[in-house]
C-alpha cells in the first residue's frame, strides 16, 4: 500500500491516472458502441469484435506504409471494414439473426479464429505500430503528460458517439434500425426491409471497430492476436452500461479506464485485470439487487 | 522357416523396443532430425527465424559433404511440423516425430514454453534434443538427461544492465546502494526469469527494487506502471515481455515523456525498435544472446559475418539471434554425431554431453543439466539509432551512455539535428 502514500504525497498523479484512464477508456468505449448496437438490434454477442479492431489497425498500418497519412487512413479503414461487414453479413451473419444466442456466440467465435489466423498468415505475427507523429502535452513540470494521440482518440470516441446518436434518432434508416430492435416482426409488417437493416447495423459496427483499430495502432500496437482484449473490455462496458444507452457506454468506458489505471497503480498491474472483473461481479450483483427492489414495487 | 521369421520378428521388435533401428535413418545416407516449430500462432515470427536458421545450416553442412560417421557421409534432413504456438500441440507432435516418423534426434522448438512441453516426451523416449530457443531456468532443474541447450538461461538477459548501472554509479562517485530499480515484466516464465536475474544482482549490489510490476498478458497499456515510475524516479527501468514488451516500453516511455537514466529491455532487435521508433529508441539497453560483430570462428560458416551474409542472401533479412542459436543447435548435433561415430541415440547423447565446440554463435560446452556454460550474453545500447555492443568488454564497440539525457534535452537536440 506504499503506492497509496505516493499518491497522497503527489495528488497531481491522481489527476494523471484520471486523465489516462478516461482516455484509454474512450477507445474501449468506441468498440463497445458497436457491440451494443449489434447486440441490441440483432441479439448477437459478437465475439469477433476485437478482430475487427485488429483488421482496422492493419488497414491503417499498410496505408501508412504506402504514404497515406493516418488522418485519411482511419476513414478508409472504416470504409473497408464496412465492406467486410456487409460481406460477413451476406455469408454468415444473416443465418444466425433471430436464432439462439448460443449459436451466434459460436458462429462469431468461429469468425474470430478465422480472422486471427488469416491475419497471421497475411501479415505475420510481427508487432506493428503506426507512428502518431503527434507530440505530448506536458503539465505540472512533467508530472502530468498527455500524449495528443490519446486526446484524438477521446475526441473520436465522442464524435462517433454523437454521430451515432444523431443517426439513430433523425435518419430514416436510423429509425428503421430502432424499430427493428424493438420488434422485428412488426417492423417487417410495416414495410421495413429488416434484412437491409441488419446488414447495415453489422457493417456500421465493423466500420466503428475499424476506426478504433487505427487509433489503437497509433497509440499502442497491433498484432493478429490482440482481439480478445477488446472483445472482453467492450463486453464488460456494454454489460455495465446496458443496451441502447450510448452515453452510458462512454461513461462506463471512461469509468472502467480510470478504475483500471488506479488499480494498476495502487495494487500493481498484475491485479489490474483481476480487479476489473471483480468490480464487474460487484456491479452485476448490486444491479440485480436494485432491480429486484424495483420489481417488488411493481407488485 | 516359420521359426526363422518368428526369430527375425522378435529381433526386430527387440531392436525397435530398444529404440535403435538405425536402418530407418541410414538407409539412403540421410540423418533425419525432427522439429516442431511455430509456423502459425503468436510465435510464428520467431518460429520462422528458427526454421530459417535450421534450413540454412542443413544446406551448408550438406554442401560441405554432410556429416561423417565412420567412413560414410550422411546428408542431414529436417522433418518439420507446425506446433501452432501451443504447448499441447507441441507435445503431440514430438510424440508423433518419435513414434511415427521414427526420428532419433530432435531439434528444439521456439520459446521456453514449447521446449517445456516437448522435453518430457524426448526424455521419455530417451531421444536427444538440442535446443536453442528455450532459456527458462526451470528447464534445467528437472534432471533432464537428453536435453541440451546452446543458449544462456533467461536470467542472464539483463544481469549486465545491473552491472553497468553499478559501475557507472561508482564512476560518478555514487554508492550503488543508493540506486533504485523499477521492473515491469510480462507475466510469463521467460520474463519472470529475467526479473529474478535482475533482482539477484541488484541484491548483490544492495540496490533497491522500488517497482516490481507484472503486466497482465492481455493488457496493452502500461501507463499505470509508468505513472509510478514518474513518481518514484528510479535510476533504471527494466522491461521484459518479448517483442510486445519492447515495443510498448519504447512507445509509451517516449509518449508519456517518462525520464529514466537507464531503460533496459529484451527482444529489441526482433521487435525492430530502431526501425519503428527512430530517435525515441535511443539510449535503450538491450540484452541479446548473440551479435554479428562477435568474432568466433566456425567450422561450417567461417565466422559470424559470413554467416550473416549467407543468411541475408538466403532469406532476405538480417539474422536475429533466434536464427543464430537455431543454426548452432544443428552444428552441435553434427559435431556430436561425428564424434560418436555412430547413429545410435545413446552414443550420440553421450557425445553431446562431452561437447566442446566453437561455433560462430559462441563456444558450446554443457554442464550436467544440459545448459551451455561457455558462452556469455551481449548487452547492446541503441546509440544514434544503431545498436552498439557495450558489454562484455571484450566485444564492446562503444562505451555505455549513462545517464541518458532528459527528454527536454533530447527534444532540443532533435530540433537542432533536424535543422
Amino acid at each position: 500500500m506504499s503506492n497509496l502514500g505516493v499518491l497522497i504525497d503527489a495528488p497531481i498523479l491522481l489527476l494523471q491516472l484520471l486523465v489516462s484512464g478516461i482516455l484509454v477508456g474512450a477507445i474501449f468505449a468506441l468498440v463497445a458502441y458497436g457491440m451494443a448496437l449489434v447486440w441490441g438490434v440483432m441479439n448477437i454477442i459478437n465475439i469477433a469484435q476485437g478482430e475487427f479492431v485488429m483488421l482496422g489497425g492493419y488497414v491503417v498500418f499498410y496505408l501508412d506504409r504506402a504514404g497515406v497519412h493516418p488522418v485519411f487512413g482511419i476513414p478508409i479503414a472504416a470504409a473497408a471494414m464496412y465492406v467486410l461487414g456487409i460481406a460477413l453479413y451476406r455469408t454468415v451473419i444473416w443465418r444466425i439473426v433471430d436464432r439462439d444466442m448460443f449459436t451466434a456466440i459460436l458462429a462469431t467465435f468461429g469468425i474470430s479464429i478465422l480472422l486471427q489466423q488469416l491475419a497471421n498468415q497475411l501479415f505475420s505475427a510481427d508487432i506493428r505500430t503506426v507512428p502518431s507523429r503527434l507530440p505530448s502535452v506536458q503539465l505540472a513540470g512533467g508530472l502530468m503528460t498527455v500524449p495528443e494521440i490519446k486526446l484524438v482518440g477521446f475526441a473520436a470516441a465522442l464524435a462517433v458517439g454523437a454521430v451515432l446518436i444523431a443517426f439513430l434518432r433523425y435518419t430514416r434508416l436510423g429509425r428503421a434500425i430502432r424499430a427493428t430492435a424493438q420488434n422485428a416482426r412488426a417492423a417487417r409488417v410495416l414495410g421495413i426491409d429488416t434484412d437491409h437493416v441488419y446488414a447495415t447495423t453489422f457493417a456500421v459496427n465493423c466500420a466503428i471497430c475499424g476506426a478504433a483499430g487505427g487509433l489503437v495502432a497509433m497509440t499502442w500496437f497491433i498484432q493478429p492476436y490482440l482481439g480478445l482484449t477488446y472483445t472482453l473490455r467492450s463486453f464488460m462496458i456494454v454489460i455495465v452500461a446496458g443496451l441502447g444507452n450510448l452515453s452510458g457506454v462512454i461513461l462506463a468506458g471512461a469509468g472502467l479506464g480510470v478504475v483500471e489505471e488506479a488499480a494498476g497503480f495502487i495494487l500493481g498491474s498484475e491485479y489490474q485485470t483481476a480487479f476489473i472483473f471483480l468490480l464487474l461481479i460487484v456491479i452485476l450483483v448490486a444491479r440485480n439487487a436494485m432491480l429486484a427492489r424495483q420489481r417488488r414495487y411493481l407488485k | 522357416m516359420n521359426s526363422n521369421s518368428t526369430r527375425l520378428a522378435a529381433a526386430l521388435a527387440a531392436l525397435l523396443a530398444a529404440g535403435v533401428a538405425p536402418g530407418a535413418l541410414a538407409a539412403d545416407g540421410t540423418i533425419v532430425l525432427g522439429a516442431a516449430v511455430s509456423l502459425t500462432g503468436k510465435y510464428s515470427t520467431n518460429g520462422k527465424n528458427t526454421q530459417d536458421g535450421y534450413n540454412l545450416v542443413v544446406k551448408t553442412i550438406n554442401d560441405k559433404g554432410g556429416v561423417k560417421v565412420g567412413n560414410k557421409h550422411y546428408d542431414l534432413k529436417v522433418v518439420y511440423y507446425d506446433d501452432e504456438s501451443t504447448s499441447a500441440r507441441g507435445a503431440q507432435l514430438a510424440e508423433r516425430l518419435i513414434s511415427q516418423d521414427h526420428v532419433n534426434f530432435v531439434l528444439g522448438p521456439y520459446s521456453s514454453a514449447l521446449t517445456k512441453a516437448i522435453a518430457p516426451i524426448t526424455e521419455k523416449y530417451k531421444i536427444p534434443m538440442v535446443e536453442g530457443n528455450g532459456a527458462d531456468r526451470a528447464l534445467f532443474t528437472q534432471g533432464y538427461k537428453y536435453m541440451f541447450a546452446v543458449l544462456n538461461t533467461s536470467d542472464y538477459y539483463l544481469r549486465s544492465a545491473v552491472t553497468i548501472l553499478a559501475d557507472e554509479a561508482k564512476k560518478a562517485g555514487r554508492d550503488p546502494k543508493s540506486l533504485k530499480i523499477a521492473i515491469a515484466i510480462e507475466n510469463d516464465n521467460f520474463s519472470q526469469d529475467v526479473r529474478d536475474g535482475i533482482e539477484e544482482d541488484a541484491k548483490k549490489y544492495g540496490m533497491k527494487v522500488v517497482i516490481d510490476d507484472k503486466l497482465p498478458a492481455d493488457l496493452n497499456d502500461m501507463s499505470a506502471t509508468l505513472t509510478k515510475v514518474k513518481a518514484l524516479k528510479p535510476d533504471a527501468l527494466m522491461i521484459s515481455g518479448h517483442e510486445k514488451g519492447a515495443v510498448l516500453g519504447i512507445r509509451q516511455v517516449a509518449a508519456e515523456k517518462v525520464y529514466v537514466p537507464m531503460l533496459a529491455l529484451t527482444h529489441c532487435d526482433s521487435a525492430e525498435i530502431t526501425e519503428k521508433f527512430g530517435k525515441d529508441a535511443d539510449y535503450a539497453f538491450c540484452g541479446s544472446q548473440w551479435d554479428v560483430s562477435m568474432t568466433y570462428t566456425d567450422r561450417w560458416f567461417g565466422n559470424s559475418q559470413k554467416y550473416a551474409a549467407m543468411f541475408k542472401q538466403a532469406f532476405n533479412y538480417d539474422p536475429p539471434y533466434q536464427a543464430a542459436e537455431s543454426t548452432a543447435s544443428v552444428e552441435v548435433f553434427a559435431d556430436a554425431i561425428e564424434r560418436a561415430g555412430s547413429l545410435d541415440k545413446d552414443k550420440v547423447r553421450d557425445a553431446l554431453a562431452k561437447t566442446d565446440l566453437m561455433t560462430f554463435y559462441g563456444p558450446v560446452k554443457f554442464d550436467a543439466t544440459g545448459k551451455n556454460i561457455a558462452k556469455s550474453m551481449v548487452m547492446y545500447q541503441v546509440q544514434h539509432e544503431k545498436y552498439v555492443v557495450v558489454a562484455p568488454a571484450k566485444w564492446a564497440t562503444a562505451k555505455p551512455i549513462y545517464p541518458a539525457p532528459t527528454w527536454a534535452e533530447r527534444d532540443a537536440g532533435a530540433t537542432v539535428g533536424a535543422k
